[in-house]
């Protein structure tokens, strides 16, 4: 049981949908910014993506294969592990199970890794069946440094965390490998409507 | 900005740079919580968080001007494993902060006070006015007390006329003699609103400083 906060009310914002709210979390209207390190910035002509480790053959894209491939355009709530959602995000880009529809692999989880050493893990579950993007524009636009760009996960159903800026490479593994904040005491998985911020949640 | 001085008698001990969740709950249940980070040392007999009142808070607003000594705050921490220093680390250690981003820096640098000093340890601290920097007479003291310690302002909006320091927004000149030569790899930590850390970090790379050797915490939203 929490303890009453004596004299506390809230300044309570009217949330157009609070069923979409999740528990602990407050709406945003911004876009707020959150990284470890600086923001790196890799030319677009030395930018690839690629999907490895155990798989039979290690597919890989430049950025104009990467363009070319059936695009997705998700409209979705977004919620960061520092309290804050967004709702509506509006995003284009490669579902993960297009990018992993030819690989052949009997691993369960993947390592997401980063421009700037970033990395993080989800079971495969987590980013198949339509519910992860790799995403290169954000509200029409190309998707800004800052958020991320020239491309970052979106996997709009687990902390904002998960969904890795910079995002240059999944690792597929037969064990699940912490990332960078699961190694900081952030929870392995975070789902938001369960309150995984950190371990033990 | 106020500081809460907090009597927590289960308090597993923190690291310098690691913040906390605070969160309120009124009678009703509501509640809200957000991230402090600890200004006080990992020796120091309290727990201290310095809190900034923002303008459109919802946790701020009460931490500053309705809690009173005696009330109950729960909180949940420490947390963050990255964005910390301790003496292993070595260094020369660098700290660039703006605002109320100065906070967890300064349990840093009272760490390293409270330590052995066996490395350089320079601080740049940006505020709007030379009445806005928090820790002052501490921060300076340090520069005083101790060959190794430096520690500078940015004073951007006003600044007093015997004022010798720097004014104005921090440039890429002020961060390259901060930071010093980039094969000394100073460990360099950058906390503040985003525009500033963005800033500060993308020119110490710049200047050659490598990405691994830089940590960054930013907050407040962006709008764009």
């Amino acid at each position: 049981m929490s303890p009453i906060s004596r004299g506390f009310t809230g300044r309570r914002r009217p949330v157009a949908d609070p069923a979409r709210l999740p528990p602990g979390q407050y709406e945003e209207r911004g876009f707020p910014v959150l990284a470890a390190g600086p923001t790196p910035h890799t030319p677009l002509e030395q930018w690839s993506f690629r999907i490895d480790g155990a798989v039979r053959s290690a597919p890989s894209w430049t950025w104009e294969e990467f363009l070319a491939l059936p695009a997705e355009t998700p409209t979705v709530d977004i919620h960061c592990v520092t309290k804050w959602s967004k709702f509506d995000t509006r995003w284009r880009g490669v579902s993960v199970d297009t990018l992993l529809g030819g690989v052949v692999t009997e691993a369960e989880y993947l390592t997401a890794w980063s421009d700037g050493g970033y990395t993080t893990n989800l079971p495969l579950d987590d980013v198949t069946g339509g519910k992860a993007w790799v995403a290169y524009e954000y509200d029409g636009e190309p998707l800004h440094p800052e958020h991320g760009g020239p491309a970052r996960l979106l996997v709009p159903h687990l902390y904002f965390w998960k969904s890795a800026k910079w995002v240059r490479g999944l690792t597929l593994t037969l064990d699940d490998e912490p990332g960078f904040w699961e190694n900081y005491g952030y929870h392995n998985r975070g789902d938001p409507w369960l309150e995984q911020r950190y371990q033990g949640d | 900005m106020t500081s809460l001085v907090l009597d927590l008698p289960d308090w597993p001990g923190h690291r310098a740079g690691q913040h906390v969740d605070v969160r309120l709950t009124a009678e009703d249940g509501y509640q809200a919580q957000r991230s402090y980070s600890i200004a006080s040392a990992p020796d120091d007999q309290r727990l201290v968080l310095t809190v900034e009142r923002l303008q459109d808070g919802e946790v701020s607003p009460y931490l500053v001007e309705v809690l009173r000594a005696g009330d109950e705050l729960e909180l949940r921490g420490p947390i963050g494993g990255f964005f910390v220093w301790e003496e292993s680390f070595g260094g020369p250690l660098v700290l660039v902060g703006g605002g109320s981003g100065v906070v967890p820096l300064r349990s840093m640098l009272r760490q390293w006070a409270a330590g052995s000093r066996a490395v350089p340890v320079r601080l740049l601290y940006s505020s709007r006015s030379v009445e806005e920097v928090i820790y002052r007479s501490e921060l300076l003291g340090y520069a005083s007390d101790y060959d190794l310690a430096d520690v500078r302002l940015a004073l951007t909006r006003e600044w007093p006329e015997d004022y010798t320091g720097h004014t104005g927004r921090i440039d890429p000149a002020l961060l390259a003699d901060l930071a010093g030569p980039s094969e000394e790899r100073p460990l360099i930590y950058v906390c503040g609103p985003n525009g500033f850390v963005e800033a500060a970090a993308g020119w110490l790379v710049e200047l050659g400083h490598g990405p691994e050797r830089i940590r960054t915490e930013r907050f407040g939203p962006t709008g764009t």
